[in-house]
C-alpha cells in the first residue's frame, strides 16, 4: 500500500480530519503564547509603573474609541532614528497594565509612546481641536466635539474593577472613589484633588483642557496622553539586567 | 438549542420518515427550539434596552429585539405556509440541494462589497484631503476604517465564504445540507452580526483590537452563530453520499475551525456590564500583542487563505473543465499549509518589546510557509494545463486565475516582509498596506468575483452570464486600479521609511515627522485613483450580475453536470 493511500483516513472520516486539523493549528500557537506567561524575562524589572489613574483610563478609553491606534503606534523600537526622534525604546513593563495593548501596526502619525510631557497641554488641546491650526501638513483629522462632551463616568467605578479582576493592581479605596478622583484629578484646589493626592501621589493634578467649569472628554484624553511613556524611571533602569 | 436544532439531521436514513410524523402539526425540534431560542434572546434583549443608559447599547438590543423577533415570525409564517411539510432531500433520485440561503449569501456579499469597497476609498480620499474628515465623531477615518477592513474582510468575504462553502459541501458531498431553519439561521445571523459590528464602529463601540473590533456582545453573537455554522457544515459532511471528502471542503474545515479557535481566544474580554457596550481584553500588553498577532496573522492565513483556496479548489477546475493537477500536492500543501501558517503571527512584532525569541521563531516559519503557499499556487495554475486557450475567451477564467497569480506574488511578498531587516523598513509604513492590498484586492477579490460570475447564473438557473464583454472591462479596470494601487503604496512605503531613518552630514534627523507625511500626498492621490477604478469595476459587476438575474435566459434542465470533480491520481 503506498503511503498516499493511508491519507485516505482523513479523506473518509471528517471527525479524523477535523482532529487532525485542530492537532495541526495548536502546536505553534502553544508555543508561541504560553511561555509568555511563565518566562520571567518576559517582563523586564522597573520602578515607577502603576495603574492608570480612573481620569486616564476613561481617557484611554476616549483614545480606543476614536481609533487612534490606528494611525500612533504606542512602541519605539530599538533603532538610533527611532531613539533620537522619540526617546527609549519601549519596554513589556510600560504596557503590563493595558488591556488591550496599543502597540498599533502604522505610522500615519508619529508614535506616541513617548508623548508624556512632549508638549503643554494647550498645545494639545488646540491639536486635537484643530490639526492643521498648529502643524499645516498634517492629515490628521479634528476632534473638536471632545471639549463640548462631558465625560461620562458612570461606568468609571466598574472598569476599574474589572481591570483590577484581570490583575491590575488597584486598591479596593481607587476603585472605591473613582468617581471623586476622577473629577479630584482635573480639578485642581478641589477638596477631591486632595483625597486624589492622597490615593494617588505619583500622579499630576491639573485641569488639563482648560475649562475649569467641567470635566470633558478633552481633559481624559490629554491626561492619558500625558502620562503616556513617562510612568518608569529610567534613570535608575538598567538595560544591561534586563537584556534578553 | 444545538441538540434540538440538529437532532433530525444527524441520522440521514431517518430524516424523510422523522419528518413524515411530524405532519400532524407540530412543530419539529428544529423549528421549536430555535424559536424558543429567539423568543428569550428578544426578550433579553429588550430587558437590556430597557435597563441601559448607554445609548449604544440600547439601539443594538433593540435592533437584537427586533431580528430575533421578526425571525420567530418566519419561522412561523413559514410553518402555516407549508403546513409542516417536510422539504425532500432528494427528487427523481437526485439531491434536492438548498439554495435559498446560498442566493441569500451571494447578493449580500455583492451588496457589502460594493459598501465596503466604498468606504475604503473614502478613507483613501481622507489621507489626501483631511478636510473630509469634517470633524464629526461618526465620519472621521478612526471610525471608518474599522468598518472598511470588516466590510471588506468579514462582511465580503465573510458572505462568499458562506456561500460558496454551502454550494460546495452539498455539491461534493452529493447530499442537501441538513436543517431547514439552521441553514437560515446560520446566514442571516451572520449578516446580523456584521450590521452590529459596522454601527458599533461608527457610534464608537470598538474593542480596539486590528480586525478583531467588533465588542463583547457581537463577539457573543458571533460564536454562537459559527458554532452552528460548524455544525451545520459537518452535518453535510456525515450525509455525504460520495465516499471522499472533497479537497475544498478540507480548506472550508480548517478555516471553519481554526477561526472558532481565534476568535474565541483573542476576544476573551469582561464586559463593564452586561448593560454596557465597554469591555477589557483579558490579556495584558506583551501577551495581548501576541494573542492579537496570532489571531490577526491566521484571520489572513485561514480566512483569507484557507477558506479561498477552497473556492479556488472547486471553482477553477469547474470552470476550465479540467482535474486539480496534483492530488498529492493538495495532500501536502494541505497540512503543511495549516500547521506552518499558525506559527508566523509574530513577525509583525519584530523589534517591539515581544521577546526576540519569538518573533525569530515567527520569522522563521514565515519563510518556511513561502513553499506550501506556492504548492497552493502551483496546484491552481497547472490545472490549467490542456485549458490554457480559455484564457483568451473566457474572462471569469482570466480573473480567477489572475488571482491565483496574485496570492503567489502576494506570499512571496510576505516572507520577504518578515525578515527583520526588511520589516525594520517596512514596518509602520504603507508597505504593509500596499502588501495587505494585493492579497485583499488581487488574491481574495478576484477569486471572490470569479466565483460569484460563475455562481449566480447557476443557482438562478440561467445559461450564462448577462455580458462577457462587461467582465472584461471589470477584470481591465481593476487590474490597473488594483496596479496603482500597490506601486503607489510601494513607493510611499519605502520613501516614508528611508526618510524616517534619514541623517544629514551633521549627524542629526535629516526629516522632521510631518515632513515625511507632506511627502505622501500625491501617492495617496494615486491610490485613491486605483480604489476609484476597483470600485467602478465592482459597480459594473453588480449590474452585470443583477442583469443576469433579471434578464438571463433561463437554463432548462440542471446547468451544473452533477459529475464529481475526482482530483488527479
Amino acid at each position: 500500500m503506498s503511503a498516499w493511500k493511508k491519507h485516505e483516513v482523513f479523506e473518509k472520516n471528517s471527525f479524523v480530519l477535523l482532529v487532525g486539523i485542530l492537532v495541526a493549528v495548536s502546536i505553534g500557537g502553544l508555543v508561541e503564547i504560553a511561555p509568555l506567561f511563565y518566562l520571567k524575562s518576559t517582563i523586564e524589572k522597573t520602578e515607577g509603573m502603576r495603574p492608570y489613574t480612573p481620569l486616564e483610563l476613561a481617557g484611554r478609553d476616549i483614545y480606543i474609541r476614536e481609533g487612534c491606534y490606528l494611525c500612533h503606534s504606542q512602541m519605539v523600537r530599538p533603532m538610533r532614528d527611532e531613539l533620537e526622534r522619540y526617546g527609549h525604546y519601549s519596554l513589556a513593563a510600560e504596557s503590563m497594565y493595558d488591556h488591550p495593548f496599543q502597540w498599533g501596526s502604522k505610522r500615519t502619525g508619529p508614535d506616541l509612546a513617548r508623548v508624556g510631557g512632549k508638549y503643554s497641554d494647550d498645545w494639545h488641546v488646540e491639536h486635537l481641536i484643530d490639526p492643521r491650526s498648529l502643524v499645516p501638513a498634517s492629515i490628521m483629522p479634528g476632534y473638536p466635539f471632545l471639549a463640548e462632551n462631558r465625560l461620562e463616568t458612570r461606568d468609571i467605578k466598574a472598569s476599574l474593577s474589572v481591570n483590577s479582576f484581570i490583575g491590575v493592581p488597584y486598591t479596593d479605596a481607587q476603585i472605591e472613589n473613582a468617581v471623586s478622583d476622577v473629577l479630584g484629578q482635573a480639578m485642581p484646589d478641589s477638596d477631591a484633588a486632595y483625597d486624589f493626592e492622597e490615593r494617588w501621589p505619583t500622579a499630576t493634578v491639573r485641569d488639563f483642557d482648560g475649562n475649569p467649569r467641567e470635566v470633558t472628554e478633552m481633559d481624559a484624553l490629554v491626561a492619558y496622553l500625558q502620562v503616556l511613556g513617562t510612568m518608569v524611571d529610567f534613570s535608575i533602569y538598567d538595560d544591561a539586567a534586563n537584556s534578553r | 438549542m444545538v441538540v434540538p436544532s440538529l437532532a433530525p439531521c444527524m441520522d440521514s436514513n431517518n430524516w424523510g420518515a422523522e419528518m413524515a410524523q411530524k405532519k400532524t402539526g407540530l412543530v419539529s425540534l428544529e423549528e421549536g427550539g430555535f424559536a424558543i431560542f429567539l423568543v428569550l434572546l428578544a426578550f433579553v434583549c429588550i430587558i437590556i434596552a430597557g435597563k441601559t443608559f448607554d445609548q449604544v447599547m440600547a439601539f443594538h438590543a433593540g435592533l437584537g429585539a427586533l431580528f430575533a423577533a421578526v425571525s420567530v415570525f418566519m419561522i412561523f409564517k413559514n410553518y402555516f405556509d407549508d403546513g409542516g411539510e417536510p422539504i425532500p432531500a432528494e427528487i427523481n433520485g437526485k439531491p434536492n440541494y438548498n439554495i435559498g440561503p446560498i442566493k441569500f449569501g451571494a447578493v449580500a456579499a455583492m451588496f457589502w462589497g460594493v459598501a465596503g469597497f466604498l468606504v475604503g476609498l473614502i478613507i483613501a480620499l481622507q489621507l489626501a484631503w483631511p478636510a473630509l474628515n469634517f470633524d464629526l465623531p461618526w465620519t472621521n477615518f478612526g471610525r471608518l476604517r474599522p468598518l472598511h477592513t470588516s466590510a471588506v474582510i468579514f462582511a465580503f468575504g465573510g458572505n462568499v465564504l458562506l456561500a460558496t462553502s454551502m454550494y460546495v459541501v452539498q455539491r461534493t458531498c452529493r447530499v442537501r445540507m441538513p436543517g431547514k431553519i439552521l441553514p437560515w439561521f446560520v446566514i442571516l445571523g451572520y449578516n446580523a452580526f456584521i450590521v452590529i459590528a459596522g454601527t458599533g464602529y461608527l457610534l464608537g463601540a470598538t474593542q480596539s483590537k486590528e480586525y478583531a473590533e467588533p465588542e463583547w456582545y457581537a463577539d457573543l453573537w458571533l460564536t454562537v452563530v459559527w458554532v452552528l455554522y460548524l455544525l451545520l457544515f459537518l452535518g453535510t459532511l456525515w450525509k455525504r453520499k460520495e465516499p471522499h471528502i472533497y479537497v475544498a471542503n478540507w480548506f472550508y474545515l480548517a478555516f471553519i475551525v481554526t477561526i472558532a479557535l481565534l476568535h474565541v481566544t483573542n476576544n476573551l474580554t469582561i464586559p463593564v456590564s452586561i448593560y454596557s457596550t465597554k469591555s477589557y481584553i483579558v490579556w495584558a500588553g506583551v501577551q495581548d500583542a501576541m494573542v492579537q498577532w496570532w489571531y490577526g496573522h491566521n484571520a489572513v492565513g485561514f480566512f483569507l487563505t484557507a477558506g479561498f483556496l477552497a473556492i479556488m479548489y472547486y471553482f477553477i477546475p469547474k470552470r476550465a473543465e479540467r482535474p486539480v493537477y496534483s492530488y498529492r500536492l493538495s495532500i501536502v500543501h494541505f497540512w503543511a499549509l495549516i500547521f506552518i501558517y499558525i506559527w508566523a503571527g509574530p513577525h509583525h512584532l519584530h523589534y517591539t518589546a515581544l521577546p526576540q525569541w519569538a518573533s525569530t521563531l515567527g520569522a522563521t516559519f514565515s519563510i518556511i510557509l513561502w513553499m506550501p503557499s506556492w504548492g497552493g499556487m502551483i496546484n491552481g495554475l497547472m490545472t490549467l494545463s490542456g485549458a490554457w486557450d480559455k484564457l483568451r475567451t473566457d474572462p471569469v477564467l482570466r480573473m480567477m486565475v489572475v488571482s491565483v497569480a496574485f496570492y503567489g506574488m502576494s506570499t512571496f511578498e510576505g516572507p520577504l516582509m518578515s525578515l527583520r531587516s526588511v520589516n525594520s523598513l517596512s514596518h509602520y509604513t504603507d508597505w504593509t498596506i500596499g502588501h495587505v492590498h494585493s492579497g485583499a484586492l488581487g488574491w481574495v477579490g478576484y477569486i471572490s468575483f470569479g466565483a460569484l460570475y460563475c455562481l449566480i447564473p447557476w443557482l438562478w438557473n440561467k445559461k450564462s452570464l448577462y455580458s462577457l464583454k462587461l467582465v472584461n472591462w471589470h477584470f481591465w479596470l481593476s487590474t490597473l486600479g488594483i496596479v496603482l494601487y500597490i506601486t503607489a503604496m510601494w513607493v510611499s512605503g519605502i520613501m516614508q521609511g528611508l526618510m524616517w531613518r534619514a541623517y544629514d552630514n551633521l549627524g542629526f534627523l535629516e526629516y522632521s515627522f510631518v515632513e515625511t507625511v507632506e511627502a505622501m500626498h500625491p501617492f495617496y492621490i494615486i491610490r485613491a485613483l486605483g480604489g476609484a477604478l476597483f470600485v467602478l469595476g465592482s459597480l459594473i459587476m453588480a449590474y452585470n450580475l443583477w442583469m443576469t438575474v433579471r434578464h438571463g435566459e433561463a437554463e432548462e434542465a440542471d446547468t451544473t453536470p452533477a459529475g464529481s470533480l475526482a482530483p488527479a491520481e
